[in-house]
């Protein structure tokens, strides 16, 4: 599901637009829209869709627009550039965001959706007829029929209004105009909200205008009576609420004091809505202008006592009106008020507070503490100064928290603690304001004993969860086990009812959501078929996972689907989803559409087979073709391959898509063809015999977006195609996709250059086809500077380039692209640049030949020179690739290169320095084919002057340079030479920035590996006490060279001078430290054989200290791991010292002393050691029954190394005598033993098993194995 | 079991160890270890052909009918399994 459909991308970009128009609307363009001078009417398209949008602009939006005021580009691409910013800015200062706020207004429509009643299970009830009373399948179909019907005839009476309008004005424009308006709900609203005319009038336009879109799911208007049985309870909001309704609330659907629908009551006469457009309630739902004039009365709102002065928050709709009562400590009295307050109100009024607490007026006394007694004195105000009362100039005042004057700052108690909720009784987890809504019943302290059994039950699920939802992590999992152990106890209606109003609440946190949906999970496996009625409800919930950002959701909300139609069988699960496929909502059927594919992968494409084919050629409605052919789709995209087997019944389904009246389901066809033939690849092309025809017909008789859908399903199924026909069809193909060349549509351009990269790989297509056809048009149309600006296409045309480049040779690509890398435009130069790099590091440069060579690096060179910033190394990677693909033949050009380098070592920006330094070591060794090493010599000198580098990325570079010049040029030629070198990089080892640490120790690795007899022994000596301290270094990489270089200095100077510091070394506490001297050791053993070590580190063993004996143990257990086979001449040597070890009362001494073993009998199998092996595995015997993890894991490796080495039937005797203990304990170890053993060698164990006695019945015996001939 | 077995590498050995048929364990009877004996040391027949050629010659049979006999063998290859005395 990662790739987004074009729609949710397309929802998704005119979001942005939208947030990029208000973002420059709100704050530093603010007086010359106020003031005029812009035409108002550009912001009205420009309202958020809801609220929280808002919330979120005016926080952050401002900030967008300082920045962007002073960039001229297009709008998207400046959207581009300031939207990751914002995420930089707060990383880490990050508050805790909920789903909600995270995503988009697409996927926040999750919320409009209803909890619909619990339906009858049909199974249940066997051949009853079903009651009246009770909901069935017939009943809720007749329902969504209704539903659309009545949008449809919305939609009628929207159109005809709107022509009417369209003649008004017509005749308006001939005659004067009328001097009220009949029809134009604009000017209504200018009646019935004074304040608010221009902002009104515009959002009502704007809303209207979402008439035209198709896929909006307008709902139906709050008016319209509630359908009976569609509403759990006496709610009035019955329909689905529409998108642009402010806060939607779960509340409303289960909670009857909520406030009712978008207006509040009173507020608006409600005869204007009948009369208004048909829009209904919506309309005199004004969106409130979030800007920052409105915003100041509105944060007011909570500190003023209301009534009607601040118009800010008397107009807003759909929210509770915010009194006076939200400024006091909540008391549990009115912990009911606070029910009924929707959760972002509360977060909202969370947040004021806070900025209020900061910012309230100094009082006296607080003036009094602060100044100093005397100098100071209070004055009273001017005789004329008149405090502003007048609501409409208050709001144009600067804004100032409780500045109003007249206003008396409520006698507070300073000691009170706002955010402290009431006590929660027994034992329960903290409750968030929010949860008030659903938990607040736990707070009345009833006695439980009065309650019927019903309400206890609910009070109990209520308990668990809130444990599960807030409760620390073993209050959590208690819960979690008791509600999914008396799951059925608490029956599926309950719990259900209590779950999943929850998962709709908009403040839910991913943390939470991922734990209720655990609950759900639990339980589904526990209620099974009682989960039939709720199957709906559940699915409402659970299917926004499927299209959720985060990866983890949708893989959680794939799971409680599987799960749930594997516990409520098919037709449960098709009669619950059956009606939401032709939903009018796309957002409903896109997400029932992915859930569909998900049951399939549960139970079974080939069960599912007869209802997608039912419900693909359905006349009643396009949307549920449409939504059928996307189920196919979604199956494709999740099972891939595995659709094979049914790959023909599928594309037999939806073929006839292909030629459906509908531009959209002929599109979806061509889409879901498109995810068939790439989930099938590189098989399956029988399957797609029949649709090739219409195809390919139709990419000549279509145009736009269908155009696009058909090219891309042509671009998947080609390359599955043999070669010849692949030919065939290519070149069908690719007169329309040369037409499409000059498409100014992105989507199609994308398109368009990856059905091209798809044919051209195919094998049956000619490069002389390709050079002639497509190359020409293809470079005019497509190598041109504005490609470069956007990622997408940047990379797309990159791979189209390449595989291009695949076919006809590089020197055609090269050719044609080499003039542009001194073009003028960087973003472009490298593009060209990367298309080089990768074609040229595929191909070779042997195509190129020399005029081309010689304007390729001349290109380069300025290219690289040019460039202002190359944070993804475009630049570096391509010289370098360039330079090691041309080879020889960069010899001339070289010095001009070193000097380019050399200038660029010396420039003023870090960055040019690092990426020169890079440049070095990327192509010292052409450099060295080019017998240039005088070249290189002095580019060493130069290199080692800047060993005074200051910036560490620069300095690690240029270690890194110079190790190449030193790794190519070999010790003895190297300038400087490495007496100099060496001494010069010793104090750089102290440096503790990992890229100078690891580049330095390389450097320092080599020269002891290769040079070492330069350097005098005692510089070599310091050098080791340096590496002691790197041994502690954070990266891996660093403590494995630093313990290679011990190694070779080891070898260069001798074992002796180096193990004496690394056994003082392994005194030391720290056990990082130790831990990498034992490796050390090991090292040095290894290289210099282990006799030169053994004594020393055998003699170490005396000392009586925990550590160093530790130590010793250690180091000979990386020791006998590192030497394997060299081990068995030492074996004998360190037994005594093992044996000891073994017997040791410590057990970390026993532990080392095990793997010892272990490493030591696997190195030394086969090699003739049995005796001294046998001995020391009788002194590990007796460690079996140890319980210390890290001790009983090391003792039973030690019995496994000792299988591999003395063989099974050994171990296997030394097993028999416990296998029937008495003891069920020692029995238990034994088996343990024997199961590891079984496994490991099973057969061997054939010919080793005692021979068991026949009993009366029970032969044991095993005769074959007495045969013999 | 002890609690901080449960976590540790050895839950996840004994875990491997019970997906194989043939492993054992602490209240495992000579009967049905015998069992495992026996099947395994007819499997290891079948599975090497020298072994199998080795009895078929001994017992002057084909090796077809040999393998056969061997496999019939696995089924119930120490007679039907004694009464329980704990049940």
């Amino acid at each position: 599901m990662a790739d987004l459909d074009p729609e949710i991308a397309k929802t998704q970009e005119e979001r942005r637009k939208m947030e990029a128009d208000l973002a420059s609307l709100t704050s530093i363009n603010m007086d010359r829209d106020l003031y005029g001078g812009n035409d108002r009417d550009s912001y009205v398209t420009s309202i958020a869709p809801n609220d929280e949008e808002d919330t979120n602009l005016d926080t952050t939006g401002s900030l967008v627009a300082q920045r962007l005021a002073s960039y001229t580009a297009p709008r998207s691409l400046l959207n581009d550039v300031a939207r990751p910013h914002n995420e930089d800015d707060d990383v880490g200062f990050k508050p805790r965001q909920t789903i909600a706020e995270r995503e988009g207004e697409y996927r926040n429509r999750r919320l409009n959706r209803v909890l619909s009643p619990d339906r009858v299970d049909a199974f249940a009830m066997g051949d009853k007829t079903p009651d009246a009373s009770v909901r069935t399948y017939t009943d809720h179909m007749r329902e969504t029929a209704l539903q659309r019907e009545k949008e449809e005839t919305m939609r009628l009476i929207a159109k005809k209004k709107k022509e009417e309008e369209e003649a008004a004005k017509h005749q308006k424009d001939s005659a004067p105009p009328p001097p009220v308006p009949v029809s134009s709900s604009k000017r209504r609203h200018r009646w019935d909200l004074p304040e608010e005319d221009g902002g009104a009038a515009k959002k009502a336009k704007a809303a209207s205008s979402d008439w035209d879109l198709p896929d909006a799911a307008p709902g139906i208007g709050r008016w319209d009576a509630p359908t009976p049985g569609r509403v759990s309870d006496a709610t009035p909001s019955a329909g689905r609420r529409n998108r642009w309704d402010e806060t939607p609330t779960p509340g409303r659907v289960t909670d009857s004091d909520a406030t009712p629908g978008g207006v509040t009551p009173g507020e608006t006469p409600s005869g204007v809505t009948w009369d208004g457009t048909p829009r209904g309630l919506a309309t005199p739902t004004p969106k409130r202008q979030r800007s920052r004039w409105d915003e100041t009365p509105a944060t007011m709102g909570s500190a003023t006592p209301m009534g009607g002065v601040t118009p800010g928050a008397a107009y807003t709709p759909g929210v509770t009106p915010i009194g006076g009562i939200d400024m006091a400590t909540p008391t549990p009295g009115q912990l009911i008020f606070r029910g009924a307050m929707t959760p972002e109100q509360l977060n909202m009024q969370r947040w004021e507070k806070d900025i209020e607490e900061r910012n309230r007026p100094l009082s006296d006394e607080e003036l009094d503490a602060m100044f100093p007694k005397d100098g100071y004195k209070v004055l009273d105000p001017p005789a004329s100064y008149v405090p502003i009362r007048t609501p409409a100039r208050k709001l144009q005042q600067t804004p100032t928290p409780m500045a109003t004057p007249g206003y008396v700052i409520p006698e507070e108690n300073r000691g009170q603690q706002y955010d402290v909720p009431p006590e929660v009784p027994g034992g329960l987890p903290f409750m968030k304001p929010e949860d008030y809504q659903y938990f607040g019943a736990l707070l009345n302290e009833e006695n439980e004993e009065e309650l019927s059994p019903d309400e206890q039950k609910e009070r109990k699920i209520m308990k668990l969860l809130l444990k599960v939802k807030n409760g620390t992590p073993a209050q959590r999992k208690t819960a979690l086990r008791q509600l999914t152990d008396k799951a059925r106890e608490l029956g599926a209606g309950p719990l259900f009812n209590k779950i999943l109003p929850l998962l709709m609440q908009p403040t839910l946190e991913d943390q939470e959501r991922h734990l209720l949906v655990k609950v759900i999970d639990r339980i589904l496996y526990k209620l099974d078929e009682l989960v039939r009625p709720y199957v709906h409800k559940i699915l409402v919930v659970i299917e926004p996972l499927l299209i959720d950002e985060d990866y983890y959701a949708r893989v959680e909300g794939r799971e409680i689907i599987s799960n749930l139609s594997k516990a409520a069988g098919l037709a449960t699960m098709i009669a619950a989803m059956r009606p939401d496929i032709d939903n009018i909502d796309e957002y409903v059927r896109n997400t029932t559409a992915r859930a569909f594919s998900v049951v399939a992968s549960a139970l079974g494409i080939p069960a599912l087979l007869p209802f997608l084919k039912a419900v693909c050629q359905s006349k009643k409605s396009w949307q549920a073709r449409h939504t059928g052919i996307k189920i196919v789709q979604q199956i494709a995209i999740l099972i891939g391959c595995a659709v094979l087997p049914h790959l023909r019944s599928l594309v037999e389904i939806i073929e006839h898509g292909l030629s459906d009246e509908n531009q959209k389901v002929r599109t979806i066809t061509a889409l879901s063809l498109a995810a068939l033939a790439e989930a099938a690849a590189p098989y399956g092309i029988e399957s797609f015999d029949s649709v090739l025809k219409p195809l390919w017909k139709g990419i000549r008789s279509h145009r736009g977006k269908v155009l696009a859908a058909f090219l891309k399903a042509i671009g998947f199924i080609i390359p599955l195609m043999d070669a010849i026909y692949a030919s065939y069809y290519t070149k069908e193909v690719m007169v329309i996709l040369i037409r499409e060349f000059q498409s100014p549509d992105e989507e199609m351009k994308k398109i368009v250059l990856k059905v091209v990269k798809q044919c051209v790989s195919t094998e049956g297509v000619e490069p002389e086809y390709i050079r002639s056809d497509i190359l020409p048009e293809f470079f005019r149309h497509f190598w041109v500077r504005k490609m470069a600006l956007e990622r997408r296409n940047y990379k797309q045309l990159v791979e189209t380039t390449v595989e291009i480049a695949n076919k006809v040779g590089v020197a055609d690509i090269v050719g044609r692209v080499v003039e542009d890398l001194k073009d003028e435009s960087e973003p472009y130069r490298r593009m060209v640049m990367e298309t080089i790099d990768k074609v040229v590091t595929n191909l070779g440069a042997s195509d190129i030949d020399a005029r081309l060579e010689e304007l390729l690096i001349d290109g380069i060179l300025y290219a690289f020179q040019e460039q202002t910033s190359d944070d993804a190394n475009v630049m570096l990677n391509g010289f370098g690739a360039v330079v090691n693909a041309l080879g020889q033949r960069v010899k001339p050009y070289l010095p001009q290169i070193c000097g380019t380098i050399k200038w660029r070592l010396n420039n003023k920006s870090a960055k040019v320095r690092q990426q020169a330094a890079d440049l070095i070591s990327r192509i010292a060794v052409v450099m060295k084919q080019c017998g240039e090493e005088q070249l290189m010599g002095h580019l060493g000198v130069v290199l080692y002057e800047y060993l005074g580098e200051e910036y560490p990325e620069v300095l690690g570079s240029i270690l890194g340079a110079l190790k190449a010049i030193v790794n190519v040029i070999g010790m003895t030629k190297m300038t400087p030479p490495i007496k100099d070198l060496l001494p010069r990089l010793t104090p750089i080892l102290k440096n503790r920035h990992e890229k100078v640490q690891e580049n330095c120790i390389d450097l320092v690795g080599r020269i002891a590996d290769r040079g070492a007899e330069f350097v005098p022994a005692r510089e070599w000596m310091r050098i080791c006490f340096e590496l002691l301290e790197m041994l502690k270094a954070h990266k891996k990489g660093i403590r494995r060279a630093t313990v290679n270089t011990f190694g070779y200095i080891a070898k260069a100077i001798g074992p002796q001078d180096v193990l004496a510091t690394l056994l003082n070394n392994l005194k030391v506490q720290e056990r990082q430290n130790r831990v990498c001297t034992t490796v050390a050791i090991a090292i040095v053993a290894e290289t210099c054989s282990p006799f030169t070590v053994l004594p020393a580190l055998m003699n170490e063993y005396r000392v009586p200290e925990l550590n160093v004996q530790n130590g010793v143990l250690k180091s000979l257990s990386f020791l006998f791991e590192y030497i394997g086979e060299m081990g068995k001449d030492y074996i004998y040597a360190v037994t005594p010292l093992l044996e000891d070890a073994l017997m040791d009362r410590d057990l970390v001494h026993r532990q080392t002393a095990a793997s010892a073993v272990k490493h030591m009998a696997l190195g030394v199998a086969g090699l003739g050691c049995e005796d001294a092996l046998v001995h020391l595995l009788n002194f590990i015997w007796p460690n079996i029954f140890e319980t210390s993890p890290h001790v009983i894991n090391a003792v039973m490796e030690a019995i496994e190394g000792m299988r591999v080495a003395l063989g099974a039937a050994v171990i296997l005797n030394y097993c028999l005598q416990g296998l029937f203990h008495p003891a069920r304990k020692v029995r238990e170890v034994y088996w343990k033993i024997y199961n590891s053993l079984y496994i490991g060698a099973q057969d061997t164990l054939v010919a080793a098993y005692p021979v068991l006695e026949d009993e009366q019945n029970n032969v044991y015996s095993r005769p074959e194995l007495t045969m013999f001939v | 079991m002890q609690a901080s077995d449960r976590f540790n590498i050895n839950s996840q050995l004994e875990h491997l160890q019970a997906k194989y048929v043939g492993t054992g364990h602490a209240d495992l009877s000579r009967f049905e270890w015998a069992v495992n004996i026996q099947r395994d040391s007819y499997a290891s027949y079948i599975g090497h052909y020298p072994m199998l050629s080795y009895f078929a010659i001994a017992e002057n049979e084909s090796i077809g009918r040999e393998r056969y006999n061997f496999m019939q063998k696995m089924l119930l290859p120490c007679g039907l399994p004694p009464e329980r005395e704990d049940e």
